[in-house]
């Protein structure tokens, strides 16, 4: 394996994927997957459910082991190294989760300031001023003595952007941000996605199958399916490509139905067919 | 052929569960004993509130229980000891049975109720909530996090606990001896006193802290490996209490087995 560093020419490549496959047990689910992420760029992984995208942002964060290949982050394979350098990394980046994963035993303000308490010998009063800036910042500013049980599911995402936001990452990672949210609350969070952007210069890896909110954010776009990359480029590449399954998947077209009784039982017995 | 090879897999398993066990413990020591010392301090808000819920809150039930698991000792005691004539023994029976076997292991079965399935219930929703990843990817180590604190107040708890359930079997035995044994109070007491030595209780205490340990890593471990769903959280909580009893009887045989070849028992 190849085990050279990719080439950093400007702008600075942050994130580099190198023949990535990731096998839960014998099942592979990723089959070697290959692209590079600029610095302030928005990368958009589009999938449809069970496409591996979710794992795919699941291994970028090292929350899953990859069984081949190498994921090399601000000039460290995270797939090599120990999990003291791995905890290093991870405080320069931020992950919002889908569900958002606040703690539910602590107030919003407890849950922003967790990782500035954990990681920073700073005063408390200091940590209290930052909490409230990252929460102003995500449109939440006053909701700190909250418990997150007592909030909405598009503030609860607000939250936990502001906690990742907390120890002023250089990469931000979104799972689904606006899976659940109905149209206008989902349009908020992409335009905070857009501001956090525009005001940071941030890397951004967003993970989602909503098309609109996808084209809106991204710079670049990769589609996947079945763990491979179908393809990949900019939002417009995106939209005039002629490739079967991209237009598939941008147009909403349904797979197609098992045509005739004959296809149907072919269907059926394949998998002892094939074993025979 | 196919049974040994099952009984095979069943053994391989077991040890590489207890292994997982001895693991997460041996990292758990090292965030309580070590890890202080290399600026990462212990969480003992944390561990003060779950030995507040561990241990305080435990006190009503607990107390109960071994009040009448004395007063029951009691009455089998006396059965046979009243066909010898020898009525006064029974508080020195009821005192040596709670302080070296019973007394722990009660305390450890309700410990194992309230705490070692709550441990699972929770670690388990919070991995189900991804509340676990959240921490990883924060770089906050769960184990220190979550599991240290436990520990440590398990440690702390179980003791105390079982010296409060030592004294309240006593007082249990106490009951029977006041009102059908001829034994004033405080001649009962003083006898429980006489018949009990250091060694007796401080066999207790040391199982006691190893059971502390047992369901602490039992209960945490099925939390932090439940799969997904609130079905999987209910299988871990079971799990954790099943594991859990079987693994302390364990290790009170294995424990009063050595106290016995020491020359302790």
């Amino acid at each position: 394996m190849d085990r050279e560093h990719p080439n950093l020419s400007e702008p600075k490549t942050v994130i580099s994927l190198r023949d990535l496959r990731v096998s839960y047990g014998e099942r592979e689910i990723l089959h070697g997957i290959h692209f590079d992420v600029k610095a302030g760029e928005t990368l958009v992984i589009l999938g449809g459910s069970g496409s591996g995208k979710s794992t795919l942002l699941r291994t970028l964060v090292g929350l899953e082991k990859p069984s081949w290949g190498q994921i090399w982050i601000n000039g460290q394979d995270i797939a090599a190294i120990s999990n003291k350098e791995l905890y290093e990394i991870r405080k320069k980046t931020g992950m919002s989760f889908q569900g958002g994963a606040l703690f539910g035993s602590m107030t919003v303000g407890e849950n922003v300031a967790l990782p500035l308490r954990e990681h920073t010998k700073l005063e408390d009063s200091t940590i209290e001023i930052m909490l409230r800036l990252k929460l102003e910042q995500v449109g939440l500013a006053g909701f700190e003595y909250h418990m997150p049980s007592q909030l909405s599911g598009g503030m609860k995402k607000r939250a936990a952007v502001a906690r990742a936001l907390a120890m002023d990452p250089e990469i931000l990672f979104f799972d689904e941000p606006s899976a659940g949210l109905d149209p206008i609350i989902a349009a908020g969070i992409d335009h905070l996605i857009l501001e956090l952007k525009k005001a940071f210069h941030m890397t951004i890896i967003v993970v989602t199958h909503e098309l609109a909110s996808a084209f809106l954010i991204a710079d670049r776009m990769v589609l996947i399916d079945k763990g491979n990359i179908v393809a990949i480029g900019t939002t417009e590449e995106m939209r005039s490509s002629t490739q079967p399954r991209v237009r598939q998947f941008l147009d909403r077209i349904p797979e197609p139905d098992v045509e005739g009784e004959l296809d149907y039982l072919q269907t059926l017995t394949e998998r002892y067919r094939r074993r025979a | 052929m196919e049974v040994v090879s099952q009984i095979g897999a069943g053994v391989t398993d077991s040890l590489a569960y207890l292994g997982s066990l001895a693991m997460l413990g041996g990292r758990a020591a090292y965030y309580t004993f070590i890890g202080p010392f290399q600026g990462k301090p212990l969480r003992l808000q944390s561990a003060a509130s779950q030995a507040m819920e561990v241990g305080v809150r435990a006190l009503p039930i607990l107390s109960l229980v071994t009040f009448f698991i004395g007063l029951i000792l009691a009455l089998q005691s006396a059965y046979e000891l009243s066909k010898l004539g020898a009525m006064t023994l029974v508080a020195k029976a009821v005192a040596l049975s709670m302080s070296r076997e019973l007394g722990p292991l009660i305390t450890a079965i309700v410990v194992i109720g309230r705490s070692g399935s709550a441990f699972a219930a929770e670690i388990g929703t919070m991995k189900v909530t991804e509340e676990i990843d959240a921490l990883e990817v924060m770089a906050i180590s769960p184990v220190h996090f979550l599991v240290a604190p436990k520990f440590l107040a398990m440690m702390v708890m179980l003791p105390c606990l079982t010296i409060w359930a030592n004294t309240m079997g006593i007082l249990g035995g106490a009951l029977f001896g006041v009102v059908q044994a001829d034994f004033t109070f405080g001649r009962y007491i003083q006898a429980s006193i006489e018949s009990l030595y250091l060694r007796d209780i401080l066999s207790g205490l040391i199982k006691s802290v190893m059971f502390g340990i047992t369901i602490t890593a039992v209960g945490c471990l099925e939390g932090l490996s439940t799969g997904g769903g609130a079905e999987q959280v209910g299988r871990s909580t079971t799990r954790a209490v099943v594991i859990s009893i079987l693994l302390v009887v364990a290790v009170d045989l294995v424990f009063t087995g050595i106290f016995f070849f020491l020359g302790n028992g």
